[in-house]
């Protein structure tokens, strides 16, 4: 069988890969090629029509498709190489690819790969949602799918369980379309999505948002008829005495999303706990030499903006990968989370070049300092007002204030 | 005079804002605290007096190679107007090709917007 050779192969042709690639090649990089499993590039951004996108990058509100065809015109004018409709059937720790692509199957031997696959959503099984499974039971991206992009109405009175953006920005598009969103439903005592969002997809059109409470079964056999809802207790558990039916035919589910990692699994690579995404040091390397991530399958991001500056910064170090052919910088300074803080990112560094740490705190807290401490000795801080769980804090360090240290611990004081 | 506790929505920061507003003789705001930005006091003035909104949404695309052409508001619209011109995109259809940019609605509803097109659509293959 014949193998095709390429120096760097972008596995995922959404905000994360575009950007990878992108950089890549503005780095000097020729033979790459990206390889996507949908007709078009762009990724989740095409069924993203809200505006909100690039306020950092571009310093104006774009819509999803907007921002998607700004990457993918200058993709295009660079020239990079893509497969459409090609799916990545495995990778090994040799970087070795093979995919089912529109001529059948291919081998690719890539010198270096960049993962960017993104993620998923969860659904009403891995949740283990009681009672029946009637249709009208959807993820909040699926509905987006249907209404977005094959112009399909999924229902007519609608309950959002999950209060992640995606469910947000949901009951504000079912609305627009006709639909009653009668309720959205969190589990958690704080909404999970973000506080403009709460504003503008739901108080603007008064749904009402109910903390603290969740789903407890599905009701109907062919359709969805309706809900049981309950409040919770401090540790989650169903306060039986406000059990209450809510009428629906359609159920959004807008419960978190999963880093999509059988790949990355399949070719050796480490994945953490906390994030379900690979291990990296500070260039974005996975614990398989060659092997890099980035974007929502390392780690789930709230803004795209920050999906493409760290593709970017992978797409770097991708090419300095294949073209110096370093092995690893001696990553030996582990970062650790330590009090309020859920976790961090890149989880080793070689303290030889200044890098940054993304991180998530573990509750809402206000006039918070992120400190990173090497034995009790600051090296980097920032004053943050309103520390949120849904909300990625980055914080900058600097290579100098590191040259010594052991470990770095990451922690919040308020 | 009234205090009003409310979430800037100009971008993800979400700054909680309070503003001392004076209802008569007219809807005024005196003074607005928590923003962290010129961009949010300004939206919170605005916001106070008349509510805008950026809305988006799709139209149907006739021989396209898309189904639907995603669009939004060119500038923000009063929240009250919101439906109105919802209306009108529903029932807006449109022939391929579409450029990202194109104006699809002139002024729907009266309100002083265009409606523009957000995604390339081809033709129909």
């Amino acid at each position: 069988m014949q193998v095709i050779k390429r120096d760097l192969v972008i596995i995922g042709g959404g905000p994360a890969g575009l950007a990878a690639a992108i950089s890549a090649r503005k780095n000097g990089l020729k033979d790459i090629l990206l390889i996507e499993r949908d007709k078009i590039l762009g990724g989740i951004l095409n069924q993203c029509i809200h505006d909100g996108f690039g306020l950092h990058t571009f310093r104006e509100a774009l819509t999803g498709p907007e921002y998607a065809q700004r990457y993918i015109d200058e993709f295009h004018k660079l020239g990079i190489e893509v497969m459409l409709e090609t799916i990545v059937l495995s990778l090994d720790n040799n970087r070795q690819i093979s995919v089912s692509s529109k001529e059948g199957f291919v081998k690719i031997q890539a010198g270096a790969v960049i993962l960017s696959m993104g993620c998923r959503e969860r659904t009403a099984g891995a949740i283990s949602l009681p009672g029946t499974r009637p249709s009208g039971v959807y993820t909040a991206g699926a509905a987006q799918n249907f209404i977005n992009l094959q112009n399909k109405q999924i229902g007519n009175r609608v309950v959002i369980l999950g209060s992640g953006d995606i469910g947000l920005i949901m009951a504000r598009r079912m609305t627009l379309e006709g639909a009653t969103v009668a309720a959205v439903f969190e589990l958690l005592p704080t909404p999970s999505g973000l506080a403009r969002n709460v504003q503008q997809c739901l108080n603007d059109y008064d749904i009402p948002l109910f903390l603290s409470t969740s789903v407890f079964e599905l009701h109907g056999t062919d359709r969805l008829t309706g809900v049981t809802v309950a409040s919770v207790d401090e540790t989650f558990q169903m306060i039986e005495s406000t059990k209450r039916f809510v009428p629906c035919d359609t159920l959004l589910l807008s419960v978190g999303l999963i880093p999509e990692n059988e790949l990355s699994l399949g070719a050796g690579v480490n994945l953490e706990a906390t994030t379900s995404g690979a291990t990296v040091d500070d260039t974005y390397m996975t614990s398989v030499p060659g092997i890099f991530s980035c974007g929502n399958v390392l780690h789930v991001h709230d803004l795209v903006d920050h999906v493409s500056e760290e593709a970017a910064l992978v797409g770097q170090s991708a090419v300095r990968y294949v073209t110096q052919k370093t092995v690893r910088d001696s990553a030996s300074i582990p970062i650790e989370a330590k009090q309020d803080v859920r976790y961090v990112l890149p989880q080793t560094v070689s303290g030889k070049t200044d890098f940054t740490v993304s991180l998530r705190v573990t509750r809402p807290m206000a006039n918070g300092v992120v400190m990173i401490k090497d034995k009790g000795r600051k090296v980097a801080g920032k004053k943050i007002v309103r520390l949120h769980p849904a909300e990625m804090i980055r914080v900058k360090v600097k290579a100098k204030n590191i040259e010594t240290a052991e470990k770095l611990e990451v922690s919040v004081q308020c | 005079m009234l205090k009003k506790e409310l979430v800037c929505i100009v971008c993800p920061n979400g700054c909680q804002v309070e503003a001392l507003i004076e209802e008569t003789p007219a809807l005024k705001v005196l003074e607005v605290s928590g923003c962290t930005c010129d961009k949010g006091i300004a939206w919170v003035e605005q916001e106070i007096v008349n509510p805008m909104r950026t809305i988006a949404s799709s139209i149907v695309v006739e021989q396209g190679d898309f189904e639907l052409v995603s669009v939004r508001t060119d500038t923000a619209i009063p929240l009250g107007k919101i439906f109105e011109v919802m209306d009108i995109i529903q029932h807006k259809r449109v022939k391929a090709p579409v450029t990202i940019g194109d104006r699809l609605i002139e002024n729907p509803a009266g309100v002083p917007c265009h409606i523009i097109a957000t995604r390339n659509v081809g033709v129909q293959p």
